[in-house]
């Protein structure tokens, strides 16, 4: 009976239902977010002179907002939908934000002080073409001074009070393509110039308030235009025709239409190919010729004349006015390690009104865009501000000289992550200094016992979050014994490599990924290169870097392998090859660097590092590698094996060829794959078998080669609202990656994806839409082995007639049953993760990205295949849920509490040295970081324990003892004495 | 659970009935907008005073969103929002606002009558009369401290150590001193004898 006592205790513990909670005063200490806007596209400054300075930027990740221009804080932002590329952003009367976005087909606008949306208009498009927004530049409310936008062939007027449309012209019948439309000041003919075909410039004049086409005028170019182009003044644009090597002026003045053709030879001499570039400077246009920045200034009858030219890493800015008729222009070029900024007229190009030397961190690259800004010192001369956008996405603000403020803007896209150890602390480089005396230890702790009491006023308590963030020392840069000081390293799409804290999230180190064969290869992905931890102890830590020269997945790629400690590359190097895949091998050289296959789009492997010794190790284990691709356009899964070494003259020993060992093949008129997973593979699994409540014993099917594969009928791959019931329908398939064996598949009538799974252990738990009940749905597959079900009996395992130890392989045919429950869920899912633990005893939580940004933590044991509609008490006793239709939604249990992941694209989850303890990290546009205990810490006292508690309890136990011990010896005395 | 719909459904009705000309726009709302087969969606959400805890819903922090993502969009101040150019069929809309839950709603865009919009809570399966979305309720995501308590500490261990000595300093000396001195004589007496004083056996000679 004891026993059994004893036996359930954990049992009883673990039943009650533990949540992912958090009090008020907890947010922010084992936790940070952090918020970002991505790579700026346009930035509108707001300067006026009252009110907050601030700067108005659209990025490529689709948010909009205002920052702060004296600190880089955000104001407000507002991350639009993922198909909502932002076109073009201005600000109208004043105190409206108006962005166009989606092609040209919708244009919203923001209140300027707190970001509040005040209208929204849809605006009719055709086709996609590109877009243009145009908003005037003043403050009187006018209907004469309407937006005017182009997009999908329509040019629409909007009023920018209240977003109504005033008029609309249909260009669309002409194939007429918009340019450029200019209103000059005071007038309210509006110039509408455009290309039909790229033969012929047309110009409109358009009145203003009515959309009257007053004028029109066309006049065909015999050669064509190249579609770049170059307004240079309000009745002057330079275009370039199609041969690229002739620039030709375009004037429409009062509707006359002008050319005059320059060939680029005149201008510079043995020039090739040119390219317009796209600052607008006022009577001046900037020509790529040649790598050669030229500026070519455009004179009153539209002659050309070269004023200069500069090296081609040079960003400039648009001109901006000055004074009263003039224009200046800021360009920023590279010189070693320092910056140039330079202001100029752009009348007088010698005139330079601002020369600035700014020293740069070498790991931003080159600058790619300058924003300009002017503003009126105390001794009313000009003073110039300057907004960059570097080569790594980051956000700098220059002013007098220096960096003001800087945003690391890349990590906004960050594409993959992994984590890696911190230094060991070293006997006698003690980090942490002895700080506070036991008066102080004391007084920490009577803060503390206060807070917990609810006695401590607001001073209190933030003395109390000031201590305790000093006293975990959570931000040293040396490993603790818990494992909770890590390095999170997340490479981002801009090639940059970053290191960022857990215990603040400040970045440690980072590095700009570099190659010799292009300008910016793009981060792929990040790999573990070496972890010493047996052998070469005295080697750093090292991952292994994987870029891209191109977007292109036949582009050549490039290796780097970064020391984790320094930030330091330790080399890198162009592969001639590409990347399809890299595969991790389980295999290390005596160096403990893991074997990396990468194979290329030929249909070859690569085998890193490219020793001997790894060669020797790789050809030890040549027949036992194998791999699988998915060709999800054509629905085909390949299995594929190692043949031989490659032949050919360019080959080295390093490559070799392949053997396609098996195909499975879903015919693609009913099913389209949209969803494959496998399972991680450094993930621990702690017990192969299942206790049931009957005493009876299940064994997990644990493969590492497992795929889970989702296939819908084609018609259900598109959005919800486009598919009834009976067209769609979801089949999930496991399938065996050696040996190409579909061990189970299971189909989901009238469902469509998208489908979220995660993959762990011997489960799998996926996301889909149900159309009938028109709810997401979560479905649990949990997979058993049959084949060792008979090893429970005792006397078996005794005498050794069992066959656990036989070797497990996956020729032979496992003999699996699954176990499967579904279960409605209230919300769309961005992604879904696990956690994971150091030794995977603790029991999990899934880790669900809701389409609000935030993460909800769910028990397993609510996705188990055991739960029934009333469980016996032997099965409440064990934890078994009673059975819902739905899963519960429980606010406290968001590990993102009060916060917004915004763009949530993924999370990361890493096992602490302390059993019951895991980090996650989530990434989208914010990043935000966790240390979260699935069933609580109960393998260590939390930071909340109360040490004053205890030490006053001691004392008051001795003080007791004393006191009993004096009164026994009265109360004896006495007695004696009677 | 059941009282929060009940007042929601109650706040509808009302909302209905103080403004029925918007509820017959609602039922008729064919914007049939360039081609054929696109419609315009237009709704409104709505949160009641009652609910608001702590921080205030502030508009420009929610979020609609049509499908799961295919298209987002942000409340004006009034707390309207639309959706341009969605086809005829059966569509899923769910509002994000940081603090409140929202059930998912699914809305039919009927090819037949012009776009009429029809909305169902996909949570308790109440059909809409007017596209006027409400919490189903506020969400709290942080735990309650508890305030402070003298049996929440009595209750702790150490408390109860602390309880347990109390009574031994305390009660103890009282409970000798109304023992019987040849009792206690006796008593000791017997101790001595079997040589292992005990409380246990101290005790019920007392009664």
């Amino acid at each position: 009976m004891a026993i059994r006592v004893f036996l359930l205790l954990p049992v009883f513990l673990s039943s009650a239902i533990v949540s992912f909670s958090l009090y008020e005063d907890q947010a922010g200490l084992a936790d940070w977010h952090q918020r970002y806007i991505g790579k700026v596209k346009h930035a509108v400054f707001h300067t006026q002179k009252t009110g907050r300075k601030r700067v108005i930027v659209s990025t490529e990740e689709n948010v909009v907002a205002s920052l702060d221009l004296r600190h880089g804080e955000i104001f407000w932002r507002h991350v639009l939908g993922t198909k909502d590329a932002i076109d073009g952003v201005g600000i109208a009367l004043g105190k409206y934000v108006i962005t166009l976005s989606s092609e040209g087909s919708t244009l919203r606008a923001w209140n300027l002080p707190d970001g509040q949306m005040v209208w929204e208009t849809a605006l009719h498009s055709a086709h996609h073409s590109k877009s243009l927004l145009s908003v005037p530049i003043n403050l009187k409310v006018d209907k004469d001074y309407p937006i005017t936008v182009f997009g999908g062939g329509y040019l629409h007027a909007v009023s920018a009070l209240d977003g109504e449309v005033l008029w609309e012209k249909d260009f669309t019948a002409e194939g007429f393509e918009v340019q450029r439309v200019l209103q000059p000041l005071g007038s309210t003919v509006i110039y509408v110039l455009g290309f039909v075909n790229l033969s012929e410039a047309v110009v409109y004049q358009i009145d203003s308030k009515s959309g009257e086409v007053l004028a029109q005028k066309s006049m065909a170019f015999p050669g064509g235009f190249s579609g770049e182009i170059s307004s240079v003044s309000s009745d002057k644009v330079v275009v370039l025709d199609s041969t690229k090597s002739i620039l030709v002026t375009i004037g429409f003045l009062d509707g006359d239409i002008s050319f005059q053709k320059t060939p680029i030879s005149d201008l510079v001499e043995d020039s090739g190919n040119a390219e317009i570039l796209s600052p607008l400077l006022s009577n001046m246009l900037a020509v790529k010729v040649n790598k050669r920045t030229v500026f070519v200034k455009v004179g009153g009858e539209g002659k050309l004349e070269v004023v200069d030219s500069l090296s081609d890493e040079t960003a400039m800015s648009d001109s901006l006015a000055v004074a009263d008729d003039q224009e200046a222009f800021a360009s920023v070029h590279h010189e070693g390690s320092k910056i140039h900024l330079m202001v100029k007229l752009v009348n007088e190009l010698d005139n330079v009104l601002l020369r600035e030397t700014i020293e740069m961190d070498q790991h931003r690259g080159r600058v790619h865009k300058v924003f300009m800004n002017n503003y009126i010192r105390t001794d009313r001369s000009n003073g110039f501000r300057a907004l960059i956008v570097m080569e790594d996405h980051s956000l700098l603000l220059l002013q007098q000289g220096a960096i003001v403020w800087s945003r690391e803007e890349g990590l906004a896209s960050v594409t993959d992550v992994t984590t890696a150890e911190l230094p060991v602390e070293k006997d006698g480089v003690s980090v942490a200094k002895v700080e506070h005396t036991l008066f102080e230890w004391l007084k920490g702790h009577v803060l503390k016992l206060k807070g917990s009491l609810l006695l401590a006023s607001p001073e209190d308590v933030v003395a109390i979050q000031e201590l305790r963030v000093k006293s975990s020392g959570k931000n040293k840069l040396t490993r603790d014994h818990n494992g909770f000081r890590k390095l999170i390293l997340a490479l981002t799409r801009g090639g940059k490599l970053f290191a960022l804290h857990t215990g603040d999230g400040r970045i440690v180190w980072s590095m700009l990924l570099k190659s010799q064969a292009c300008e910016r290869p793009n981060g792929i992905s990040l790999y573990q290169w070496q972890v010493p931890h047996h052998h070469a102890m005295d080697k750093n830590p090292s991952v292994l870097v994987v870029g891209r020269c191109g977007s292109d997945s036949s582009a050549p790629g490039v290796l780097s392998f970064v020391d984790v400690y320094t930030g330091k590359e330790i080399t890198s190097s162009d592969i001639g090859h590409s990347v399809v895949q890299v595969l991790p091998l389980p295999f290390t050289d005596s160096t403990e660097q893991r074997l990396h296959l990468i194979a290329d789009t030929v249909g070859h492997v690569h085998l890193y590092p490219k020793t001997s010794e790894a060669l020797s190790i790789f050809q030890r284990e040549f027949q036992n590698i194998y791999w699988y691709t998915v060709e999800a356009d054509d629905g085909i899964i390949r299995g594929h094996v190692m043949k031989s070494s490659c032949s050919g003259e360019t080959a080295d020993e390093y490559c070799f060829t392949t053997r396609e060992l098996w195909t499975v093949v879903f015919p693609s008129e009913s099913e389209k794959i949209i969803s494959t997973l496998t399972r991680k593979s450094n993930e621990v699994v702690h017990t192969q078998a299942k206790v049931n409540t009957d005493q009876d014993l299940l064994y997990k099917y644990v493969s590492k080669n497992l795929l889970f594969v989702a296939t819908v009928s084609p018609k259900g791959a598109g959005e919800i609202g486009s598919v009834t019931p009976e067209e769609s329908s979801l089949v999930v398939y496991l399938i065996d990656t050696i040996t190409g064996r579909i061990l189970h598949r299971l189909s989901h009538q009238g469902c469509q994806g998208p489908v979220h799974a995660v993959f762990s252990e011997n489960w799998v738990v996926y996301h889909y839409f149900n159309l009938r009940a028109h709810k997401y749905e979560v479905t649990v597959v949990e997979i058993y082995d049959q084949s060792r079900a008979e090893n429970k009996n005792v006397w078996k395992l005794i005498l050794g007639k069992h066959n656990l130890t036989a070797p497990i392989t996956s020729y032979s045919r496992p003999e699996v049953f699954t176990k499967s429950q579904s279960y409605f869920f209230a919300q769309s899912v961005k992604t879904i993760a696990v956690t994971s633990t150091a030794k995977g005893i603790t029991s999990k939580q899934l880790l669900i990205g809701t389409i609000g940004d935030q993460i909800l933590a769910l028990d397993k044991r609510f996705v188990d295949p055991r739960r029934t509609l009333n469980p016996s008490q032997a099965e409440k006793e064990e934890g078994i849920i009673p059975l819902t239709d739905s899963l519960p939604i429980i606010p406290q249990s968001y590990v993102t509490h009060s916060h917004r992941v915004e763009g949530l694209r993924g999370i990361v989850t890493a096992p602490s040295k302390l059993e019951s303890t895991t980090h996650v990290f989530a990434y989208g546009v914010d990043l935000f970081y966790t240390r979260l205990a699935p069933s609580k810490t109960y393998d260590s006292l939390t930071d909340d324990f109360s040490y004053a508690l205890l030490l006053i309890t001691i004392v008051v136990l001795v003080a007791a003892i004393y006191i009993t011990w004096a009164l026994s010896e009265k109360k004896e005395l006495s007695e004696k004495w009677r | 659970m059941a009282p929060i719909l009940r007042s929601t459904s109650l706040l509808a009705f009302f909302v209905c009935h103080i403004s029925l000309f918007f509820c017959f726009f609602a039922s008729n709302l064919p914007i049939s907008s360039g081609s054929e087969d696109s419609y315009t969606i237009t709704g409104r959400v709505r949160i009641p005073a009652s609910t608001v805890i702590g921080h205030a819903a502030k508009f420009s922090n929610i979020k609609v969103v049509l499908n799961g993502g295919q298209n987002v969009t942000f409340l004006r101040p009034d707390g309207y929002f639309t959706f341009h150019k969605v086809p005829a069929g059966t569509h899923l809309i769910e509002v994000n606002a940081m603090g409140y839950f929202f059930s998912p709603v699914r809305v039919d865009v009927s090819a037949r009558h012009h776009g009429k919009v029809q909305a169902t809570l996909t949570e308790t399966r109440r059909s809409l009369t007017e596209l006027v979305l409400e919490p189903l309720r506020a969400e709290q995501y942080y735990e309650m401290r508890e305030p402070f308590n003298v049996m929440a500490i009595a209750k702790s261990p150490m408390g109860l150590m602390v309880g347990f000595m109390v009574v031994v300093v305390f009660l103890m000396p009282k409970l000798m001193e109304n023992i019987d001195p040849e009792e206690m004589k006796s008593a000791q007496e017997q101790m001595r004898s079997q040589g292992v004083p005990s409380l246990s056996s101290l005790l019920p000679a007392s009664r």
